[in-house]
């Protein structure tokens, strides 16, 4: 047994590159770990063993014939968000249950084409509605740091996953939140690119405009390297933008001198925890070290971004969740009695209470009488948000503040109250909602639990984010820790 | 912003989602909490805001070449089909 | 004059002629086994995105062109949310507020040869539904999705029109033009065309419209002006027996000859438009607009104009020979062969050509009767082979056994006698013959001139040239 699980994936490539060690060898040991911990964290809802062997057996040819990829080898996983050919697709739902997907993601297809090996697929607040991984109808995922807290979410069981070093990198979706509130509340990075700048085709959707796929992992620089081959311009999205993708890897080194770092006014505000305040406030004095010029910028509407949020997600999702109706694929009840009882049962019992809640939410705010005051007013706001984000990236390059306003909550302490557990992603909604990247890095702890630093930047400046993210976990080594029991 | 049971059920009808009778109070409540949360919006001045649909501003729609790509792929695709038969997706009786 | 004053507007959805649908790459091809032209974005399966055929949008911005609408620089697609079995994703892609096309206008003629002008209000780009099958399942239905995402122009006409016939005139209208575009099979029996009519009736002189209602998919020009009228009279039984009419959808059941009510349809129709976050905003520029102007055909009315000024035909027969771009190709092949007699070629393709096409059912373009063959009949009627009279039996032999005229007059020995002494000499057999009438004709009973054409016409089995025929007779039975 080797210390593989403590080395970063970047360090893991460049081992199977060199031969130090086999694709086969990495892929059991990850697989180990996973079995040995799912009845504490619960971070899979499959686990594909048998492609993960056979998979790692070609890419070892490969890697003999020098014929790798930049991932070749490295086990992965991917949130069951992503459709994944031949292999059960479930989004955390009774919906999917038994839906065995005919297709890959592009993102799949893309990480399968770099040569990553998945190991299994990650559970999930169901169709990725929630902060907390609690939703999923395979039951809730636990936070590696504290059994008895919840990880984040909705990409919770990626983030447990990653945190726990059950695997190097793991796909994740961020919607509101729900690449960097995880990776906060876990300790590792989360990276939410740019709208656009990953495809969002065979990503089951949520809500169409905000949804943007992106990674989990312990570092800047393993997210750089995952993002290169993740990213792109897709055919099948209409939405994916046709920029090139830029060398991340290369450009992490970038010096960050001079930066200008813009401190949101309104993300220090009285929600935010003060333990939390004081470990992102040391992390700027960190950056103001390295050599960054910090100033305060507002963002005055800021704050509505949680009230928008809560209009546009359910509105869309109302109507993306719509195909979920028992006829084509998916759960059926029992003897329906006629057309409206196999629809309203399918889909009463097929989602979970948060889904319905946002399908019904959603139906609202879109329904006669309602649209105006409620759905359009809310793309009103929401563009107002946006030009409060242009006008500060005139005279910033990037804005910093907390991922979360606490560290991890405990199971069932917000379930009862949906707006308690909205508010958690009150710092990250905004990045959505203007279509911005951001990312979260660990930057400290709060009684034992890792607390996250937001960086959020203009349209297409992934690189500068990680560089500028890489540049900080050079000086320290929040992301180098493992919760106990996981070392 | 408080909702009646029954807009609750013509909701949840215009879904298609069925409730049981604990369902009802539940989402009667934090519905109305919701959207009494979401009634902030009304504070902001929107009267010249254009809204926006799409987070990237400025991009219109690619057009794809008019080609068939596609084969039969049925029997695969209907794997997942709750019932068929003779290649038809069946449901119940739909009375027009 | 009525009391009542029929509305109607017509939404007409035509099928776009593209290879694939409109927003996936399936074929689009009639007639397939179910559901083996359905692929995962037409099934509307988890995680798929649509993305937009460019063939749709060129058809759509020529139809636009041609009823000289505003094309619109940015239009954009919005869901139209209801469940059905046949509506895969729970939505309709379709467009609402912003429609690529703005409004414009149609004329038709009316029977007494007025012109009307049918304004148009806005034609929008959607995607078709697929099919429920419901015979031969007992207690279950069955959904075909083949048709899902089949592009479909909508062509929403303002409340203009005032009858069911100025509907069907209307309806007809824009089928001959979709076809003279290329954009529409304008097949009504496999539905590439059809239309939703709303009608209302309202006390003669009022302004105030009356509650309509939608009678949905009618696939047959017959079956417009039938529930429309039904329709009407309905309507107008309710309101003069002091009841009140409700705006609903319904169905026409062509076996009955009557609407009725569609209760499925009624339950939830709050459609929920709103913008489709999956799809941009379709902008058009000049370049591409002027491109696709460039492809515009000579149009229905231009060419009727052109037809009625450069062969000098009426207003009607223009009209007539320009209903479908076919048969004003096949007239002109017919006058391109025989340019000196432009109307002659109208009248038979109007009456012989046309009546024989319809008693079997056939297209112009059946290959049936070659427009150069056609022109090889007139050809002998013209040049005296024959008479018009015999030429309707030629027409009838070639029709049927595909010979040209001349193997058909050849064969069946019909030249015409244009040889002045047979003429006479079968002339003075006939008054021979018959002594009694010479007398009375010659003692002023002029009716019996008739008579004596028609006996030498027997003698010759029709085959004497008329005019030389007449002219012979009168001057022989004059003495």
């Amino acid at each position: 047994m080797s210390d593989w699980h403590t080395s970063t994936l970047t360090q893991l490539a460049a081992g199977l590159r060199a031969r130090k060690f086999s694709s086969a060898e990495l892929v059991r040991a990850y697989l180990q770990r996973i079995d040995a911990s799912q009845a504490a964290l619960n971070a899979f809802i499959s686990v594909t063993r048998e492609q993960a062997l056979s998979d790692a057996a070609v890419a070892d040819r490969a890697l003999a014939a020098g014929a790798a990829g930049a991932l070749t080898g490295v086990p992965i996983a991917h949130k069951d968000i992503f459709c994944t050919q031949g292999v059960r697709t479930t989004c955390g739902s009774r919906m999917l249950d038994n839906f065995v997907s005919p297709y890959d993601a592009t993102v799949v297809a893309k990480l399968k084409g770099a040569g990553a090996v998945m190991l299994g697929k990650t559970n999930m607040d169901e169709f990725a509605m929630g902060s907390s991984s609690e939703t999923s109808f395979y039951g809730p995922v636990r936070n590696p740091w504290n059994p008895q807290l919840v990880p984040g979410g909705s990409s919770g069981g990626s983030a447990a996953a990653v945190a726990a070093r059950l695997v190097p990198a793991a796909t994740a979706t961020d919607t509101g939140g729900s690449i960097r509130q995880p990776a906060a509340l876990c300790g590792i990075t989360g990276l939410k690119p740019t709208y656009g700048r990953v495809s969002r085709f065979g990503m089951i959707a949520f809500a169409s405009s905000l949804d943007q796929g992106g990674v989990l992992t312990a570092t800047a620089a393993d997210a750089a390297l995952v993002l290169r081959e993740m990213a792109g311009f897709d055919a099948n999205d209409s939405t994916s933008v046709d920029t090139p993708v830029p060398d991340y890897v290369a450009a992490l080194e970038r010096p960050l001198a001079g930066l200008k770092v813009g401190l949101l006014k309104e993300f220090f505000d009285e929600g935010l925890d003060a333990h939390n305040e004081r470990r992102i406030r040391e992390a700027l004095k960190v950056y103001e070290g390295l050599g960054a010029k910090l100033s305060e910028v507002s963002l005055p509407n800021l704050p509505l971004s949680v009230p928008v949020y809560y209009v546009v997600a359910p509105a869309e999702c109302s109507s993306n969740l719509a195909r979920y109706d028992g006829v084509r694929f998916g759960y059926r009840c029992e003897k329906p009695r006629d057309l409206a009882d196999l629809y309203r049962r399918s889909r009463g019992e097929g989602f979970g209470a948060e889904v319905k809640r946002r399908i019904m939410t959603g139906t609202y705010v879109l329904s006669a009488g309602y649209y105006d005051a409620y759905y359009l007013k809310a793309q009103r706001v929401r563009q107002l948000i946006n030009e409060d984000f242009r006008r500060a990236f005139g005279s910033v390059d990037v804005l910093m503040g907390p991922t979360t306003p606490t560290p991890a909550f405990a199971i069932g302490a917000k379930t009862s109250d949906p707006i308690t557990m909205y508010l958690n992603d009150i710092y990250t909604i905004g990045a959505n909602l203007a279509g911005l990247p951001a990312v979260s890095i660990p930057c400290g702890f709060v009684q034992q639990l890792p607390v996250g630093l937001q960086i959020v930047g203009p349209h297409f400046s992934e690189a500068r984010l990680l560089s500028a993210a890489h540049a900080f976990q050079r000086v320290t080594d929040w992301h180098t820790r493992v919760p106990p029991g996981y070392a | 912003m408080a909702l009646t049971r029954e807009q609750i059920a013509s909701i949840a009808a215009l879904a298609r989602l069925d409730l049981t009778a604990s369902e009802f109070p539940v989402y009667q409540d934090s519905l109305s909490r919701i959207l009494e949360f979401v009634s902030a919006l009304d504070r902001a001045h929107t009267a010249d805001v254009a809204p926006m649909s799409h987070p990237l501003p400025g991009l219109s729609q690619r057009l794809r070449p008019d080609v068939v790509t596609e084969q039969d792929r049925r029997e695969h695709y209907q794997a997942n089909a709750p019932q068929v038969a003779a290649g038809l997706y069946l449901v119940p009786k739909v009375i027009e | 004059m009525s009391a009542w004053e029929t509305v109607i507007g017509l939404e007409i959805h035509a099928q776009l002629a593209t290879r694939s649908k409109i927003f996936s790459g399936s074929a689009t091809a009639y007639g397939a086994a179910p559901n083996t032209q359905a692929n995962l974005v037409d099934l509307g399966y988890p995680g798929v995105l649509p993305v937009l055929n460019a063939e749709a949008v060129r058809m759509a911005v020529k139809l636009g062109l041609a009823i000289n609408a505003r094309i619109a620089a940015q239009s954009v697609f919005a869901r139209k949310n209801y469940f059905y079995p046949d509506l895969p994703k729970g939505y309709q892609i379709s467009q609402y507020e912003q429609p690529i096309v703005a409004a414009g206008a149609l004329d038709i003629v009316l029977d007494d040869g007025e012109v009307k002008r049918i304004g148009i209000t806005r034609a929008h780009l959607e995607e078709d539904a697929g099919k429920s099958l419901h015979e031969g399942l007992p207690g279950v239905t069955g959904i075909d999705l083949n048709r899902a995402g089949t592009p479909l122009v909508e062509i929403v006409s303002e409340p203009h029109l005032r009858s069911a016939k100025e509907a069907v005139a209307y309806m007809k209208k824009v089928h001959t033009l979709v076809r003279y575009l290329e954009i529409c099979d304008g097949n009504m029996q496999e539905g590439s065309f059809r239309c939703d009519a709303n009608v209302s009736v309202r006390r003669a002189g009022a302004h105030q419209l009356g509650t309509r209602a939608e009678i949905k998919n009618l696939n047959s020009f017959r079956f417009v002006e039938r529930a429309i009228n039904y329709e009407v009279a309905r309507q107008i039984d309710i309101l003069e027996s002091g009841g009140q009419v409700v705006q609903e959808t319904r169905l026409y059941d062509p076996d009955r000859g009557e609407t009725r009510s569609m209760r499925s349809k009624e339950e939830a129709n709050d459609y929920r438009y709103f913008p489709d976050p999956d799809l941009l905003p379709v902008v058009l520029d000049e370049a591409f607009i002027g491109a696709v102007r460039a492809t515009l055909p000579e149009l229905p009315d231009q060419k009727a104009a052109r037809f009625a000024s450069q062969y000098g035909l009426s207003a009607y027969d223009a009209g007539v020979l320009t209903a479908s771009h076919e048969l004003a190709a096949y007239y002109e092949e017919v006058v391109r062969e025989l340019p000196q007699e432009p109307k002659l070629a109208a009248n038979w393709i109007m009456g012989e050509f046309a009546a024989a096409l319809n008693k079997e059912n056939l297209e112009v373009g059946s290959g049936k009767l070659p427009p150069g063959r056609l022109a090889g009949l007139l050809r002998r009627i013209c040049d005296q082979t024959i008479s018009g009279k015999i030429a309707k039996e030629v027409f009838e032999a070639m029709w049927s056994g595909g010979a040209s005229a001349d193997a058909v007059i050849e064969a069946q020995g019909l030249r015409q006698i244009t040889d002045t002494a047979a003429i006479e000499r079968m002339i003075d057999e006939v008054m021979a013959r018959n002594p009694a009438q010479l007398a009375e004709y010659r003692a002023g009973k002029d009716k019996l001139f008739g008579f004596f054409v028609g006996q030498v016409m027997k003698a010759t089995a029709g085959k004497a040239n008329p005019a030389q025929l007449n002219e012979l007779l009168r001057r022989k039975l004059g003495g």
